[in-house]
């Protein structure tokens, strides 16, 4: 048991929500295309799920917890990726970011072409980049004369 | 009730709410005054029939205020001393502000009358957003499909602000990188 | 109209705490309000009176309020997050540098 972080019983309701806010992040960001929410709105709950766990067990801990090279990489790979759909749209329906897949039927969870798809990588990048954000933030101590 | 009167309630308590955020001495007590200031922007969104903005703006508020108070809290060496030049911002600030809302007022004579917008475009989105998207969140259909590459425009401006963090943070980061975090 | 005019004054409180406040947090909160105050604004002036959310919920819609300006600023809510983080950076890194909040005193320390 590590002695960083807060008490044991901020750790151990931290260990059994955090994986309930994640589903719940994910609940969104799937149904973005039905429901309110989508990769914006689940992309920040994703974050906080993280935060939570980095704000319970402190920096160490999660650091070993989560692979965060791995997290810089889906951050920067999104973001690829929302380019590659784009031009897929150029290859597949002649226009950049058109939607080439098949519209499906309306209220059904597989529809509405490529948005969903979209929204997934919309989702994944904003999560990534918050949550590393507050991780380099919480990297740093504040104190007069350490600087640079 | 009509909705302009809960807006009008709201849109008192937000301005109330900022300047005590802004006049406070303690800055712990500000940033929660901020984050109450942001949950009224949260219930208005609600009012307006947002409930997309509704949603994000209030994971925003709670997000940004562990932000700033992870960020600012618990230095002690926080304190500014009063000084006259301080005063004389102040008063000019308020004069160069309440100029501009005078001048304002009649520009906003001009514009359409509220709760009667001029939906150009935005009645083909309504009409025929579902039957070309297939997605029944209209919004969604404009944000990803209609004007996706504004979306790609706003995923590029958050990764140059991330970079931007990376950047400005990096060398205190690497001092510490114990945890073999960073490259 | 009324509703217009409270929503600008609402950014003028963070225009005056840009300009006349010294402390660099209190300036990154006004900020924030500004760009509260500049959502809300886009988002008044898409209402409909007596229309519901864009979102079809069943066969046969009513009235529906303008979807284009909500998009455009749930786009500019998350911007404003990164805007937000980086700017907290940037005055995490004046504060090591200069060890104060105070911008007349980092302007006196300069060099």
């Amino acid at each position: 048991m590590n002695k960083t972080g807060m008490t044991l019983i901020v750790k151990t309701v931290t260990r059994i929500t955090v994986w309930m806010i994640l589903l719940y992040g994910f609940y969104i960001i799937l149904h973005g295309h039905l429901t309110p929410g989508g990769g914006f709105g689940g992309g920040v709950i994703l974050a906080l799920a993280l935060l939570n766990v980095l704000l319970a067990y402190g920096r160490d801990y999660t650091g070993k917890w989560l692979n965060i090279p791995l997290l810089e990489h889906v951050e920067s790979a999104s973001a690829l990726l929302f380019l590659v759909v784009g031009f897929l749209g150029i290859v597949v329906a002649g226009s950049f970011l058109a939607n080439f897949l098949s519209k499906g039927q309306l209220f059904a969870i597989l529809s509405a072409g490529t948005i969903p798809l979209l929204n997934i990588i919309i989702g994944f990048k904003v999560a990534m980049s918050l949550f590393l954000v507050v991780w380099v933030l919480a990297g740093i101590k504040m104190s007069k004369g350490d600087a640079v | 009730m009509p909705v302009e009167t809960w807006l009008i309630f709201t849109l008192g308590f937000m301005i109330f709410g900022s300047i005590v955020a802004l006049e406070l001495k303690d800055i712990l007590s500000s940033i929660i005054a901020i984050g109450v200031v942001g949950l009224g922007v949260s219930m208005s969104f609600l009012f307006l029939q947002a409930p997309d903005l509704a949603i994000v703006q209030f994971l925003f508020e709670i997000f940004a205020l562990i932000i700033l108070v992870r960020a600012f809290i618990g230095k002690e060496n926080h304190q500014l001393e009063a000084s006259p030049t301080n005063r004389i911002l102040t008063v000019i600030g308020i004069l160069a502000v309440l100029v501009l809302f005078i001048v304002s007022i009649p520009v906003f004579k001009l514009l359409p009358p509220f709760g009667e917008p001029l939906m150009n475009v935005s009645q083909h989105y309504l009409d025929a957003g579902a039957t070309e998207t297939g997605a029944a969140n209209l919004v969604a259909s404009v944000i990803l499909d209609y004007r996706a590459y504004d979306t790609l425009g706003e995923v590029t401006v958050l990764f140059a602000a991330i970079l931007g963090v990376f950047a400005i943070l990096r060398s205190t980061a690497k001092h510490k990188a114990a945890g073999g975090s960073h490259e | 109209m009324t509703v217009y005019l409270l929503c600008f004054a609402l950014f003028l409180v963070g225009l005056y705490g840009v300009l006349a406040k010294r402390d660099l947090i209190k300036i990154i909160l006004s900020i924030g309000i500004m760009g509260y105050a500049a959502n809300l604004f886009l988002i008044l002036f898409g209402y409909k009176r007596g229309a519901t959310f864009p979102i079809l919920t069943g066969a046969n819609p009513g009235p529906m309020v303008d979807p284009l300006p909500q998009a455009l600023v749930l786009t500019s809510i998350v911007i404003e997050l990164g805007t937000t983080a980086l700017l907290v950076a940037l005055v995490v890194r004046l504060f090591q540098k200069y060890g104060t909040f105070d911008i007349a005193k980092i302007r006196r320390l300069r060099g």
